[in-house]
């Protein structure tokens, strides 16, 4: 106790002084018992939902999966009263308009993260880190009523796949932005330095010392991404329709998305429909795990030195 | 290293998605063929299109149009691809008249200030409400220990309007004499949104229950209860409780397992069956004009072993303005659908097949589509 | 920028002094710069254009609307009779956020607290990495988990609660089948894993020196934890949740499958027994109607206010998180 009293220090340790003294010895105890059966009940309780969903999927969703067939086959000729089909529609439509998205919110995602790392100086640099704040919050049925309201009813486009990836793009580039820019930020600034005192021009220095040493991190930044866009399903409901025949046309037509075939499917009580929805919600989780472990694993075995 | 060693895996994986586009399959005719059941050999090999036609609208049509384009006409025209996506009539007529599909199922015919839109989007060519499914609309509701109920439209008005809001009410006992109904509250489900289902049931209510049931008939709900999405939404909710009532498509009760409630036409209570809705069925006259087969149906039918909650449903679409490829498509599925033999097909799963007249009728107008 | 040479300076090998010739480094800094600047500027045009095209198309229905938009429930948005309100649809969807985040922060306050201060090693980072994972599980399958496995278990709960505290406008009866309340929880099992994750994150940083300070001054763990890492960890906390709070404003298949709508024309009612519909639930609900400019209008309004809402949720996290900052 007359440890605690003597402090004179700043911070968490005068908040800590000076809660000791009115409380016995005994109550302190009790109340830090008390705290920790809590916390570990607070985990426990967390935990049990949580399993609980992924036991679900597993459990209701695996019957179909070790069938070639559920990878390399589509849902064509299939009636919610006939068993069979596969998923590949839906997986491959899922892969496509994930693909179109990164290939457009990459770049804009990574040379913004470049302008507020290394550019970070002007006027715009602020005002696109709060933007990109706006985007990081947007809902995606209010990117996917943007994007039927711009590209639908002002251009006059069709509903297509590539309306979806539209859509997604919005929902990406904060992901690429935040994470680019958080590797950007760890590489150390005597690189710079170096490479600026040899001559090298600044654009230079970046492609070629900046962006290397934090390449893996972007990596797992876009994996991330793409993880968190593809198993979105608002702006497939309002973007375009589905369709049970393989399409990989992203430009037109009806097109499938795992999301889309699990919405899809629901609409029906019978067995192998209700089978078909959790094994394609069971695909959808595997597919984003893949890219979250793939993501993380990047990250850990050739992370930038802390 | 790292950098090129990660671009490297990066390029192969790109690629190798890339490649995945190759490899999948849309043949499932090893599963498709044995299994579909309805899928009838005899009709006569359709004059067959091939492309993508894409219909969007009324999920009371939904399994109807799964099974003849998913297993009968695909087993026909295996370079066809058809597509249905079921939002909803009032979604598949916007979306028609939008531009946004080629067709819509709808379960009620295009309003006149729908029929411009549509006309706009057909190149200044009509469009037509082609009567292709028709189906009786079950009032299918779940309570334990009551396997048996009969009701009339006044009692169905007032229970979906909320004034009759337990099921041991006198007025549905005095329906229901030697049932035992329990105390329990009664819950009410409705479909969520623009639905043809809702605007049917609420016609017939306002049909042949005026007083009780004061408001047209229309797709947005007027009644009470809680809405739930879609047909297999408000068929789940009943299945999920003791209590539930709701009106929906007979495929979607059957699909459930729910109990369907016999209906009291004037002449005593009748059972649904497809014979029973079959009747009421052959009551539709055409309010069209010419190849627009609009129809109408009587739903204060008192025939003896009527069903009178029925609905037909539409295939609106344009009678000239399409690309010829879809045209061709178009029409080659459609003479497949409104086929007698097609037509039979659909009653294992909860529709009545289109009185013969009125799929003649169908038929000669789909030849007139150009 | 006169000297324009067209040659690639990549291979250029720069003089000891760094002393190339101004203008042709100057070409790729510019080209690059400027590539930078157009994704900055393609950023901002991106989020101008949603608020301006949503407001566009929102305005002219709003100036039709015959009722308050802001205080009536009515939703009939029929072309030429536009009659919408949100004041159902606001109560709706911030009850439902509301009651995740009520149950989902302390949750996750504290499951991050036991994983890095509590939880032995072996078990804290299998654990954090489950729940990572979770975060991406897509909502569509917590929608199909919350309705038809744990709704049913929620059964007995909700009539306790209707039983127990039914004269309350909150919990009046009758119970829907698709309740906010089951919803509330439902996304606060969504949100859980994002708050637990992103608050793990700062209370692992806490500098080892203030957590040893109170040990050695002899302060037990929990109060070691409400002086030295509470409060360091604050500022992430806020946004942590607020990140939550976003997401829960916005979800939408979840909600549509889960919880059900109510009759046109009812009168505005508070019970978190009953259901109701989102501003994104309505909008998906009713996505394929929008094809007429003035009832679509009514929709994107109500998209506007969700993104406001949720541009409020970002702003005030952001003066919250930068005045701790500016504090600390």
């Amino acid at each position: 106790m007359s440890a605690l009293d003597t402090g004179h220090q700043t911070g968490p340790l005068q908040r800590a002084s000076s809660l000791a003294p009115s409380q016995g010895l005994a109550g302190r105890a009790a109340r830090n018992t008390v705290a920790t059966v809590v916390v570990v009940l607070a985990f426990v309780i967390a935990v049990i939902p949580l399993v609980w969903i992924i036991l679900t999927v597993l459990q209701k969703g695996a019957a179909l999966l070790p069938d070639a067939s559920w990878w390399l086959n589509s849902q064509r000729g299939i009636t919610p009263r006939i068993a069979g089909g596969g998923a590949y529609h839906a997986i491959i439509g899922t892969i496509l308009q994930a693909l179109a998205t990164a290939v457009i919110a990459v770049p804009i995602g990574i040379f913004a993260a470049i302008l507020l790392v290394e550019y970070s100086a002007g006027r715009l640099a602020r005002v696109v880190s709060f933007t990109v704040d706006i985007l990081s919050g947007l809902p995606s049925i209010v990117a996917a009523l943007f994007i039927y309201a711009f590209w639908i009813t002002t251009l006059g486009f069709s509903r297509s796949g590539f309306a979806v990836s539209l859509a997604l793009v919005l929902l990406m580039i904060p992901v690429v932005v935040r994470s680019t820019e958080e590797m950007l930020k760890l590489v150390p600034n005597e690189l710079r330095e170096a490479s600026f005192a040899l001559g090298v021009p600044k654009w230079k220095t970046i492609v070629r010392i900046v962006l290397p040493t934090a390449f893996s991190g972007i990596v797992t930044g876009v994996l991330l991404g793409l993880a968190r866009i593809m198993g979105e399903t608002a702006p497939l409901l309002i973007l375009v329709g589905y369709s049970q025949s393989i399409n990989t046309n992203l430009f037109s037509g009806n097109m499938a998305a795992l999301p889309l075939m699990i919405n899809n499917d629901r609409q029906q009580a019978l067995e192998p429909a209700v089978e078909r929805v959790w094994a394609a919600a069971l695909t959808l989780v595997l597919l984003v795990l893949v890219l979250n472990i793939a993501g993380r694993l990047i990250a850990r075995f050739s992370s930038v030195k802390k | 290293m790292t950098f090129w060693k990660t671009s490297r895996l990066l390029t192969i994986a790109a690629v190798g998605a890339l490649a995945l586009t190759g490899c999948g399959s849309d043949d499932n005719t090893s599963t498709a063929a044995p299994g579909g059941a309805a899928a009838s050999s005899s009709t006569a090999a359709a004059d067959c299109g091939t492309g993508t036609l894409n219909g969007e609208g009324s999920s009371a049509q939904k399994n109807a149009m799964d099974q003849v384009s998913q297993t009968g006409y695909l087993a026909q025209c295996p370079d066809a691809t058809i597509n249905y996506n079921a939002t909803g009539s009032g979604a598949g007529r916007k979306q028609f008249t939008g531009g946004q599909v080629d067709w819509a199922g709808s379960d009620s015919a295009l309003k006149p200030e729908e029929a411009t839109a549509a006309a706009t989007r057909c190149m200044g060519n009509p469009a037509w409400n082609l009567p292709m499914v028709a189906g009786p609309i079950a009032i299918a509701y779940k309570l334990d220990g009551v396997t048996d109920l009969t009701l009339n439209a006044e009692v169905a008005a007032k229970i979906f309007q909320g004034q009759i809001t337990t099921w041991n009410d006198p007025a549905i006992a005095a329906l229901n004499s030697g049932v035992t109904l329990p105390a329990t509250p009664i819950s009410v489900f409705f479909r969520t949104g623009t639905s043809g289902t809702t605007e049917n049931f609420t016609k017939y209510l306002h049909a042949t229950a005026p007083d009780a049931w004061t408001a047209d008939g229309s797709g947005d709900w007027a009644g009470k209860g809680e809405g739930r999405e879609g047909s297999a939404g408000v068929a789940q909710a009943v299945a999920g409780a003791s209590g539930g009532i709701t009106y929906v498509e007979w495929s979607f009760a059957q699909d459930n397992k729910l109990n369907v409630a016999k209906v009291d036409n004037g002449a005593g209570a009748v059972e649904l069956t497809g014979e029973s809705a079959g009747k009421t069925i052959a009551t539709a006259t055409q309010v069209g004009t010419g190849n627009d087969l609009a129809l109408k149906i009587d739903y204060t039918t008192k025939e003896a072993g009527a069903y009178p909650i029925v609905l037909v449903t539409y295939e609106i679409v344009c009678s000239k303005g399409l690309d010829a490829d879809k045209t061709k498509l178009l029409k080659s599925f459609l003479t497949y659908f409104s086929d007698p033999a097609t037509q039979t097909g659909l009653q294992d799963i909860g529709y009545a097949p289109l009185p013969a007249e009125v799929s003649t009728k169908v038929k000669t107008a789909i030849a007139a589509i150009s | 920028m006169s000297s324009i040479t067209g040659r690639s300076t990549v291979d250029q090998v720069p003089g000891p002094t760094g002393d190339v010739p101004r203008g042709r480094r100057r070409l790729g800094d510019t080209l690059f710069g400027g590539a930078a600047n157009l994704s900055g500027v393609v950023v901002i045009a991106i989020v101008a254009l949603t608020g301006v095209f949503l407001a566009t198309r929102a305005v002219p229905s709003l100036l039709d609307d015959k009722v308050n938009f802001l205080t009536s429930t009515e939703w009939v948005p029929e072309p030429g009779n536009l009659r919408f309100g949100i004041l159902q649809i606001l109560w709706t969807t911030v009850s439902i956020s509301v009651m995740a985040m009520i149950i989902a922060v302390p949750l996750g306050v504290l499951n991050a607290l036991f994983l890095t201060q509590y939880a032995p090693r072996w078990l804290a980072r299998p654990a954090a990495s489950v729940i990572d994972l979770l975060a991406a599980i897509p909502s569509i399958v917590y929608g199909l988990w919350g309705i038809q496995v744990f709704a049913p278990h929620l059964t007995g709960l909700q009539k306790a609660v209707n039983d127990g505290l039914g004269w309350f406008p909150l919990f009046e009866g009758p119970i829907s089948a698709g309740t906010i309340f089951i919803a509330g929880i439902v996304l606060a099992i969504m949100v859980l894993p994002i708050i637990t994750a992103l608050s793990r994150e700062v209370f692992a940083q806490t500098p080892a020196a203030n957590k040893e300070g109170a040990l050695a001054l002899g302060a037990t763990k929990w109060e070691m934890i409400r002086t030295a890492v509470l409060p360091f960890g604050r500022a992430g906390v806020v946004s942590a949740s607020m990140l939550g709070l976003g997401r829960a404003l916005g979800e939408t298949i979840a909600i549509t499958i889960i919880v059900s709508s109510v009759a046109p024309g009812t009168d505005f009612f508070a019970s978190w027994l009953q259901g109701g519909e989102t501003f994104a639930s309505k909008i998906a609900n009713n996505a394929a109607e929008f094809n007429d400019p003035s009832s679509t209008g009514a929709y994107i309004a109500a998209g506007l206010v969700l993104f406001v809402l949720t541009f409020v949720v970002n702003a005030i996290a952001r003066v919250i998180v930068n005045r701790r900052k500016a504090f600390a």
